[in-house]
C-alpha cells in the first residue's frame, strides 16, 4: 500500500501530514491525535465517526483519507470558541444530562453544531428525524433532544 | 484499513474515463457509502479505486432550454432533497432522496452510484423508472443517452459497461413531470437507516376534466429480480376514474407482472401484500396530489 502526503483544513487549522492509502478519515484523524472520532460499527450505521467535512455531517468510517485533500474537517476537538467556552450545543448536553457513557456524543454534538450554523429551528420530530444517523444504546435519545430542542428547537 | 492498491481523484469527466482505460479494473466510487461496505466485507479485495467526487460537472441540478431537467450523476441526496427545481417540478425524486439512509449517509451517498451499484433495493429505482427519465453516459469515443427502462438487466446487473463507461447525468424531460403527479412509498422495518423492504412509485396524468387517469406509471424496488414498472397494468387502467373498481384492479392484478422473493428481510407473502397494498395506496396519493377527484380519500 502506497504512502501519500495530504494538506486539509483540521478544526480551522491548515495540515500537511502522510497516511497510507487504505486509510479510513477515522483513522486519520485518530492518528492525528482527534480521539473524540469513535470507532463504532466501521459500516456507516451507528454515527461514532461523524465528523464535519465542508460544514456537512459525514461517517468518517466509510469514507477515505484520501478525499479529505483540500477540504474542511471539523472534529469535537475543534468546536470550543478561542476562549476555550464551550459551544451552546456542548453546554445544552451537560445541563440535560444527555450524556451517559458518552461514545455517541462527539457525534451527536457534531450533528447539533451542523444544525446551529443551518441558522434553522427544527421541532422535536424534525430533530428526531436529524439525529436519526446515530445510535445511542443509553439514554433513550429524550434527554439529547431536550438539548438540541434547548439551542436549536422552534421555542428557543 | 481498506484493501486499496490505489486511489486515484479524477477531476473530469475525461480524466476519469483515461484512469479507466488504463486501469479498467478499477471501481469508480462516487460517495463510496457502498462501495467502502464492499471493501470492508472483502467483497472487492486489492481495489483500485478512481474517486469522481472532485469532479464539478457531475455535480448538481440544472434547467435545459427545453425544459427538461438535468441532474448530475455525482449530486449527493441531500442537495436532491433541498433543491428547488425537484421540489417544485419532481418532488417524488425529493420524497425519495430524503428516505436513503442517514442524514451523513445522505451528505455523500449520490444518485448515480445509488443506481449503477444495480441493487434492486435502490430508493431512487421506483422514482426514476416511473418517471421514465433517461440516463446519459460517458465512453472515451462517445456520449449516448438510454432509457432507464433498458438499463436494469438482472439481478445486481445493469447495462453500464464498468470497465469503460461513465453514468454522468439522469435526465428527466418536460414531458414526463409536467402535469404528471406522483408518489413514492417505502416499507421498512424501522424509520431510518434502512434498507427498503419494498418500494413503490406511482406517477399520473389525469384527463381534463381529473375524473380519469390519462396515463399511470407504476413501478416497483424489490418486488422482482431488478426494479421494475407495471407495463400491462398500466395500459389497463387508462381511461379509469379514481374509484373502487381501480383499486380493485390494482390490487388484484399487480402481482401479476411482479415476482416478489424470500429474503432474510421479509418473506413472499409479507412483500405480496406490501405490493398490493402499497401499489392503492401510491396510486391514491399520486391522484390525490392532481387534484384528482376520489371519494375513498
Amino acid at each position: 500500500m502506497r504512502s501519500k502526503e495530504i494538506s486539509f483544513i483540521l478544526n480551522g487549522k491548515p495540515v500537511t501530514t502522510t497516511f497510507s492509502e487504505g486509510e479510513s478519515l477515522t483513522d486519520l484523524l485518530r492518528n492525528l491525535g482527534m480521539t473524540s472520532v469513535k470507532k463504532g460499527c466501521e459500516a456507516g450505521e451507528c454515527g461514532a465517526c461523524t465528523v464535519l467535512l465542508d460544514g456537512k455531517s459525514i461517517n468518517s468510517c466509510i469514507y477515505l483519507a484520501d478525499w479529505v485533500e483540500g477540504h474542511d474537517i471539523l472534529t469535537l476537538e475543534g468546536v470550543r470558541a478561542k476562549d476555550g467556552s464551550l459551544h451552546p450545543i456542548q453546554q445544552a448536553f451537560i445541563d440535560e444530562a444527555a450524556i451517559q457513557c458518552g461514545f455517541c456524543t462527539p457525534g451527536l454534538i457534531l450533528t447539533g453544531v451542523e444544525l446551529c450554523n443551518s441558522g434553522k429551528k427544527y421541532t422535536r420530530e424534525e430533530l428526531r428525524e436529524r439525529i436519526s444517523g446515530h445510535l445511542c444504546r443509553c439514554t433513550g435519545y429524550e434527554n439529547i433532544i431536550n438539548a438540541l430542542d434547548k439551542v436549536i428547537g422552534v421555542n428557543s | 484499513m481498506y484493501d486499496i492498491q490505489k486511489s486515484f481523484s479524477a477531476h473530469s469527466i475525461a480524466e476519469a474515463l483515461d484512469l479507466l482505460s488504463e486501469y479498467p479494473e478499477a471501481v469508480i466510487v462516487a460517495g463510496g457509502t457502498d462501495v467502502m461496505i464492499r471493501l470492508r466485507q472483502r467483497k472487492i479485495c486489492n481495489a483500485v479505486l478512481i474517486s469522481i467526487r472532485e469532479i464539478p460537472e457531475l455535480n448538481g441540478i440544472h434547467l435545459r432550454e427545453d425544459g427538461s431537467i438535468v441532474i448530475g450523476a455525482g449530486t449527493c441526496f441531500d442537495t436532491i432533497y433541498q433543491d428547488t427545481l425537484i421540489n417544485r417540478h419532481i418532488p417524488i425524486l425529493a420524497e425519495a432522496a430524503n428516505q436513503v439512509g442517514s442524514p451523513q449517509i445522505r451528505h455523500v451517498a449520490t444518485i448515480g452510484g445509488n443506481l449503477c451499484n444495480g441493487a434492486v433495493s435502490a430508493d431512487s429505482a421506483p422514482s426514476l423508472l416511473a418517471l421514465d427519465v433517461n440516463l446519459e453516459f460517458h465512453s472515451k469515443e462517445s456520449t449516448w443517452d438510454l432509457p432507464i427502462s433498458e438499463f436494469y438487466i438482472g439481478p445486481g446487473k445493469t447495462a453500464l459497461h464498468a470497465d469503460r463507461e461513465l453514468l454522468t447525468s439522469i435526465i428527466i424531460p418536460k414531458q414526463n413531470y409536467e402535469n404528471w403527479s406522483s408518489c413514492y412509498l417505502k416499507f421498512g422495518q424501522r424509520n431510518a437507516m434502512e434498507i427498503s423492504t419494498l418500494g413503490c412509485a406511482a406517477a399520473v396524468k389525469l384527463e381534463k376534466g381529473k375524473n380519469q387517469l390519462a396515463a399511470l406509471h407504476l413501478a416497483f424496488g424489490v418486488a422482482a429480480a431488478k426494479p421494475v414498472r407495471c407495463p400491462r397494468l398500466e395500459s389497463s387502467v387508462v381511461g379509469m376514474a379514481a374509484d373502487d373498481l381501480l383499486w380493485k384492479k390494482i390490487h388484484t392484478e399487480v402481482l401479476s407482472e411482479l415476482n416478489p422473493r424470500d429474503s432474510w428481510r421479509a418473506s413472499k407473502e409479507l412483500r405480496e401484500q406490501l405490493i398490493r397494498t402499497l401499489s392503492v395506496r401510491a396510486v391514491k396519493k399520486a391522484i390525490e396530489r392532481a387534484g384528482g377527484k376520489n371519494n375513498e380519500i
